[in-house]
């Protein structure tokens, strides 16, 4: 297993070059089409937050299996993308998946070996958590007691979408070059 | 790339991780403290997202447009029926309208009262439903030279849909009444009672802080009041319904199928103003002028 700050072998020729640019960039480029396609008007149970929050997924399954592919200023990124695009208060979203991402990192060597099974009871208990301090952040942060019916729900639908865009991610990972 | 030793790429490494999570503790008090930026920030990724939600919600409007048609033509029966039920009511009232509107203009003439000025309008594509568990807002499309400002009002074929938050050269978000922070200025209509339609995130936003011993009933149709300066009068909101925590109000808007909404410009200046968060001085000079 590659340690995260290992250095690759340099690839000769502009080709080489680009092929792997496009490899290592893309996990990150899943993830924000993943996060854009959330938005598409699906009707009337995406608007009771029956939305999958794709980019704890997304971070979840690279940090896992791939961590070299979803480095920490990535995460962040993704996570300020997330906030922008939902008019979330501004640092949510990063400070979740910065924290499901050290998480993950922590608990990598146990899971990573583990069944489907197992991971996907990883990541609802990691999303679970996550989701409730999303809703005590956001509490603080407007100073009103949000509902708690949309958030449960969204969190349902979370961990529900798991193994959904686990596959999606397993077929993404099949085709780049092994570690 | 730039080479560094081997321990130096280290512990870069290992300070990167606590450097995001201060950073994102930053960006929380950034989000507080200058929400103008943060404001002219997402205005520009909404700007850039937008062709592309544009582009994409056209097949997937095709697929609901085929399932809601597939869906008329199972009840095709009972809801020609209701039409045609419908269709005799409405045919009385608008025998009753025309009468109206000519004893109106009679009355309008002999008072020599000015009309309503007719209000100018956009019609703009929704195309997008952002927002997650917390919040209810849409993305609207909107053509470069757009007049749309914010504190406009959206209205959908039926009602009040809500007003825009924000804008951008090509997109809109706009803040529908059921979420939280939406508070609209609403008349009872039977009782001319003042009130505030205030969002819970839920479907059904609530009726609260109604002036005078007269509680809404359900049933009661609810429209906006022209209160503060921020609606316009008379446009038709929803229905009094009993709830489970108290009043709530059922729209006339579908905000389940946003397709296009007329964002209006009533020639306000509403709550929502784009100097709203100018210093009062300069505030004084502009209204002034």
């Amino acid at each position: 297993m590659a340690s995260p700050v290992a250095r690759p072998p340099q690839p000769r020729g502009f080709w080489a070059r680009l092929d792997q640019l496009a490899r290592a960039s893309a996990p990150a480029a899943l993830a924000v089409l993943l996060l854009l396609a959330t938005g598409l008007p699906l009707g009337s149970a995406a608007r009771e937050g029956g939305m999958p929050m794709t980019p704890l997924a997304s971070v979840f399954f690279w940090t896992l299996y791939r961590p070299g592919l979803m480095p920490p200023w990535v995460v962040f990124g993704l996570g300020v993308l997330a906030d922008l695009l939902t008019a979330a208060p501004l640092g949510v979203n990063p400070l979740l998946l910065l924290l499901l991402h050290v998480g993950v990192m922590t608990q990598r060597r146990a899971l990573a070996k583990q069944s489907f099974l197992i991971v996907w009871i990883g990541f609802a208990v990691f999303a679970s958590v996550l989701l409730a301090l999303n809703w005590g952040i956001r509490t603080l942060l407007s100073l009103t007691i949000q509902p708690v019916a949309p958030g449960l729900f969204e969190c349902c639908v979370t961990i529900a979408a798991y193994p959904i865009l686990a596959y999606i991610f397993v077929s993404l990972e099949r085709s780049l070059e092994p570690v | 790339m730039i080479r560094l030793s081997v321990p130096l790429r280290q512990a870069l490494a290992r300070l990167m991780l606590p450097a995001l999570i201060a950073a994102s503790f930053g960006l929380m008090l950034i989000g507080k403290a200058d929400t103008v930026l943060v404001e002219r920030v997402r205005t520009r990724l909404a700007d850039v997202v937008v062709p592309l939600y544009a582009v994409l919600s056209r097949p997937i409007g095709t697929v609901t447009d085929a399932i809601v048609e597939l869906r008329g033509l199972i009840l095709l029966r009972s809801e020609n029926a209701r039409l045609r039920e419908e269709n005799d009511r409405l045919r009385r009232w608008y025998d009753r309208a025309l009468a109206l509107e000519a004893e109106n203009r009679a009355l309008r003439r002999v008072l020599n009262a000015p009309a309503d000025p007719t209000p100018i309008f956009t019609t703009a594509r929704v195309v997008a439903d952002v927002g997650g568990a917390y919040a209810r807002s849409a993305l609207l499309v909107l053509e470069p030279n757009h007049a749309v400002r914010k504190g406009q009002v959206a209205v959908d074929a039926a009602g009040l849909v809500g007003r825009v938050s924000e804008v951008g050269n090509r997109s809109a978000r706009l803040l529908l009444l059921t979420d939280i922070n939406s508070r609209i200025p609403v008349l009872v209509e039977r009782t001319g009672t003042r009130a505030i339609l205030a969002g819970t995130n839920a479907p059904r936003p609530r009726i609260q802080y109604w002036t005078g011993p007269e509680q809404p009933q359900p049933g009661d149709r609810i429209i906006t009041s022209s209160e503060a300066g921020a609606m316009p009068a008379g446009l038709p909101v929803g229905i009094v319904r009993e709830g489970r925590t108290g009043l709530e109000v059922e729209l006339f808007a579908d905000l389940d199928r946003l397709d296009f909404v007329r964002v209006h410009d009533f020639g306000l200046s509403g709550i929502l103003s784009a100097d709203q968060s100018v210093r009062p001085a300069q505030r004084q000079r502009r209204t002034g002028g």
